[in-house]
Parts: C-alpha cells; sequence; structure tokens
C-alpha cells in the first residue's frame, strides 16, 4: 500500500480562500491598523458585523483583466512548491502604486497597459521599441518556476512567463562600449499615485531605476516577464513587462518597464542612491552578508497555512543558483560588493 | 439620564476592554485561518506593535485631558490602558520569536543584541514589564514615593518606542514622524515635571559626588 505524506507547504482544497473574502479581512485589518484604541470599538465592531457576509462591497473598483498565453511548461522545477497565486499577486512591493504590500493590487486595477512602449537604445547598433503586442509575440515564451528572494527576508515560488533578456539583447547587438544594462519603470504620476504622494509612494526617488552588469544581462536565467501563473501579469506584479533575477533580492526586479538602455558605466540605481550601505548594486542573496538591520541568513517562505505554519527556511548563496552564476563574480569579494 | 461616576468609569472600562480585545481576537482568528493577506506573520506583528504604540499614546492622553476638562475619574482607568498596552507590546515580541523567527532561539538573541532597532524595542519591553508587574494595588502601596518615581518611566518608554518605530522602516518615514510628533505634543503637557525630574538626577549625581 502507498502512504503519501503530504510535504509541510502541500496545498489543500480547504487552504484556498475565495478573494472576495480575502479582501474583506484585508479591509477589516486596515480599519483596525493606524487607529487609537478609542476610536477601534466602533470601526472594528462595524466591520467584524460585515465581515459574516461576504458582500461585494469593493466591486466598484473594475478588476484588471489578465488573459491566457501560450507557452512552454517548465518541466524541471516541479519539485518546488509554488506560492498560491493569490498570495502572489496580493503581496507585494511596487511602491509606485503604495510602499504597503496589500495597496499594489488595490489602487492599480486600472492601470492601463496597452498601448505600451519599451525602447531599448543606447550601446547598440539596432535599438528597437517594443509595442504591446510585440512584448507577447516577439519570442516564444517559456515558464519558469523560480524561487524569489525578497531582501526583507521573506520568499516566494512563482511560475513566471517569459523570455531571456539575452534573446531581447541580442536582437539589438549591442557594442563594445556596452557594460551596464538600465532600466526604467513607467513614470506617470497619474496612474501610479505612489509616484505624486510622498507618503503613499515611501519616499524612495521616481522613475525607478535598476541595472545590471552587462554579463549577468546576458546570464540564460535573467528573464524578462510577461506573466504568472499562465496568464498575462497583472498590475502590481508588474505589467505588461518586468524582469526577473532570481539570484538577486526581489528590488532588482524592476517592474513595469519602459525603457533598457546599454550604457558605458555603472548606473546609479533606487534603493542603491536611497541607502547605498543597506542595498547594494549586486544584490545577489547571501545568506553570509546581512543587511545592517536584519539577518540574511534565513527567510520566511510565503506558502499556505496560518499563523502556525514551519516556513522559515535557509537562504542559499545566490539563492540556490550559484552553478549557474557564482562564476560571473569568482574574484569578487562579495562582503564588499554586496 | 444621571451617571454615577462609579458607573462612568465602569462604562469607560467596558468600552476599553471592547475596544482592545475584540481586535485582538478577530486578528488571531483571522490569522490562524490564513485570512489575513499572504504573509500573516508580518500583518500580526505589524499590528500589535503599532496597537501598542497607540494604547501608550492613549494612555499618556489620560491625565492631560483628566486635568483640563477636569474629570478626576479619568485617571481610574489608566492602569487597564497600561495593562493593555503591556499585552499588546507582550504579543508584538512573542510574534516576532514564535511565528516569525519560529524559536530559533540563538537568533532571537542575536538579533536583539546586533540590531539597534530590536535592542531599544527590547528595552522598552523591559521597562514596561517592570511598570505591569508593580501595577498590583499591594505593590504600589508598599512601593510609597518610589512608585511614581518609576511609572514616570512610562515617558521615557513612549521615546524609545518611537526611535524603535523610526528605525524600523524602509523609507516610509513619515508615519513614524507623526507618531514621533505625537509623543513630544504628549510629553509637552508634562514640560515642568520631566525637567524637575532631569534636574533631580543631575542633582543627585552632583551631590553623591
Amino acid at each position: 500500500m502507498l502512504i503519501k505524506t503530504p510535504a509541510k507547504f502541500t496545498l489543500k482544497a480547504s487552504d484556498i480562500t475565495d478573494e472576495s473574502v480575502y479582501l474583506q479581512r484585508r479591509q477589516l485589518v486596515k480599519s483596525m491598523g493606524f487607529l487609537g484604541a478609542g476610536a477601534l470599538l466602533g470601526s472594528a465592531i462595524s466591520n467584524k458585523a460585515k465581515a459574516g457576509f461576504f458582500d461585494s462591497k469593493d466591486s466598484d473598483t473594475a478588476s484588471f483583466k489578465t488573459t491566457a498565453l501560450n507557452f512552454k511548461a517548465d518541466k524541471e522545477n516541479l519539485s518546488l512548491i509554488k506560492t498560491p497565486e493569490q498570495k502572489v499577486i496580493s503581496h507585494n512591493n511596487f511602491y509606485e502604486f503604495g510602499a504597503q504590500k496589500n495597496q499594489p493590487a488595490e489602487l492599480s486595477q486600472n492601470f492601463k497597459v496597452n498601448p505600451w512602449q519599451l525602447t531599448i537604445s543606447g550601446e547598440c547598433d539596432n535599438p528597437i521599441t517594443l509595442d504591446y503586442d510585440d512584448l507577447t509575440t516577439m519570442f516564444a515564451l517559456e515558464e519558469r518556476i523560480y524561487r524569489l528572494r525578497c531582501v526583507e527576508a521573506w520568499s516566494m515560488v512563482v511560475p513566471w512567463i517569459g523570455f531571456s533578456l539575452a534573446d531581447l539583447l541580442k536582437k539589438v547587438a549591442p557594442n563594445s562600449s556596452a557594460k551596464y544594462v538600465l532600466f526604467e519603470t513607467l513614470y506617470d504620476p497619474e496612474q501610479m499615485p505612489g509616484q505624486s504622494n510622498r507618503r503613499l509612494g515611501g519616499g524612495i526617488a521616481y522613475p525607478y531605476v535598476e541595472g545590471l552588469r552587462i554579463d549577468e544581462a546576458m546570464n540564460p536565467l535573467t528573464l524578462m516577464s510577461v506573466g504568472l501563473y499562465g496568464k498575462t501579469l497583472p498590475p502590481q506584479n508588474g505589467a505588461p513587462i518586468r524582469l526577473v533575477v532570481p539570484w538577486k533580492y526581489g528590488f532588482k526586479s524592476i517592474k513595469s518597464i519602459v525603457s533598457i538602455k546599454l550604457v558605458r558605466e555603472k548606473p546609479q540605481t533606487t534603493w542603491n542612491k536611497l541607502a547605498a550601505n543597506e542595498y547594494g548594486f549586486y544584490a545577489n542573496v547571501n545568506p553570509a552578508h546581512d543587511h545592517p538591520r536584519w539577518s540574511q541568513a534565513s527567510e520566511r517562505r510565503i506558502t499556505s497555512g496560518g499563523l502556525f505554519v514551519k516556513n522559515r527556511i535557509e537562504t542559499l548563496p545566490f539563492n540556490g543558483y550559484g552553478e549557474q552564476v557564482a562564476h560571473m563574480y569568482k574574484n569578487m569579494d562579495l562582503s564588499k560588493y554586496y | 439620564m444621571h451617571f454615577t461616576t462609579s458607573n462612568k468609569v465602569l462604562l469607560l472600562k467596558v468600552t476599553i476592554h471592547l475596544a482592545a480585545f475584540l481586535p485582538l481576537l478577530s486578528l488571531y482568528y483571522f490569522a490562524f485561518n490564513d485570512q489575513l493577506g499572504a504573509d500573516p506573520v508580518q500583518e500580526v506583528i505589524h499590528f500589535t506593535g503599532i496597537g501598542a504604540f497607540n494604547l501608550l499614546l492613549v494612555t499618556l492622553t489620560v491625565s492631560p485631558i483628566a486635568k483640563r476638562f477636569k474629570l478626576g475619574y479619568f485617571l481610574q482607568v489608566r492602569r487597564l490602558l497600561g495593562l493593555y498596552t503591556f499585552s499588546y507590546a507582550f504579543m508584538h515580541l512573542l510574534n516576532f520569536l514564535v511565528f516569525d523567527l519560529q524559536l530559533a532561539w540563538s537568533l532571537f538573541f542575536n538579533e536583539i543584541v546586533k540590531r539597534p532597532y530590536i535592542t531599544i524595542g527590547m528595552i522598552a519591553f523591559v521597562f514596561l514589564t517592570t511598570l505591569a508587574v508593580t501595577s498590583l494595588n499591594s505593590l504600589k502601596r508598599k512601593m510609597g514615593k518610589s512608585w511614581q518615581r518609576l511609572h514616570n518611566y512610562s515617558y521615557f518608554i513612549a521615546i524609545l518606542v518611537s526611535i524603535h518605530f523610526y528605525w524600523s522602516v524602509k523609507s516610509e518615514i513619515i508615519s513614524p514622524l507623526f507618531y514621533m510628533l505625537l509623543t513630544i505634543v504628549l510629553l509637552a503637557f508634562r514640560y515642568k515635571k520631566i525637567k524637575g525630574l532631569i534636574l533631580s538626577i543631575f542633582v543627585k549625581k552632583i551631590t553623591s559626588k
């Protein structure tokens, strides 16, 4: 007889929460959040009463429409236990739509991704501009199930869909002066409330910019993602196109990109400019190098299950992708170039 | 309708119990059932942390209000508010240790020593615990004058907690600055008292030399 012991993170049907219930809870917690104890009474009780009925109070905000994609499935990483889709699309660091984790999903649903223009320019022979349809049709799409490690010491496993950045860069033919690649997020304060409201936007400089060394950009793992969980990206995850660099902390994986530029000098990147001692340019996942305010030796994997799920795991050097990327840093002191 | 003072105090206390205890109850109900956002751990840590700070500030608002509006009976709910402040702070710490670090004790002690914002939060918690323990009436009577001196440390705790909050954020500093401002305003009501406390420390140092 075969006895199956479910893995710690295995998702049961009962673990899947209906989205409306999910958002309702968020609402409840939010209303309790920043109030004085006195003011807590009214809102907590009225919300408690409401929470019983899963009425769609927030249905006035239209939800963003994603569409199914054609792609080659990832058959190699099936042993990784994926973070539930609902969690992947509701727990986001995308300060353009609010610095709280739940805000991007709430404040981005009217974001317009079509028309879109992505310009690839700089030190190259054939600069090009892609429009919205090009993003999903120019290259054969493939699924890549990657670990995502946030600098804040939580992590996820996400089934991305996209194509290699290397394929895109080969199209523009970088010249010999192209030493780094500079990425820029859309700047549109009308649509991205965090860019016009300092409190919402978390006090970082906009537009968000990130960068890679050219060899990092050309590494086969480096992905331009246009979708996740079989569908196009929702705005909170960086629609219509974002970078995914799985061996680096999440903030390197810039979202909603409008410009990719091949440049000669190492670019000034957003978090690095804000606090260079906390966020390095390389930002390779490194359990031996702590963030000044927290340990990076372990992480909490976001999975299904409530408070008591045992999900703290050891963090791996290069987030477990050392075999594919460590050679790029072999003569570098990683405690200095963090 | 006429309320006697003891009725008013009772009403206030019931209100405080409902306002402070019910949110905790629903918080953990949803967190245990994974209905509190994608990361319930972060949620319970932040909620109890900011809740403790809110309650501390409410506690510090009691005596200025009692004085200004001549509502002496207000002072009778201060202990209850203080004990809820402690309870929230205790849950905040417990959430960090049990749900975030998942009882990795060596990491826990390391973090307390290594991370200034955690160190300062821990110091505040130790003081809060002292105040909670000495809130028993019997101890209060025994301690006499030194009781008031000890409980004046609540001002110091408020300052520590506002720094703890400020140092803990990545870049969104407006909320912690707002809380810092509230703390300063509440301490400003006690300007003379705090000045006296600081002076008394100095005088003692000089005379003991």
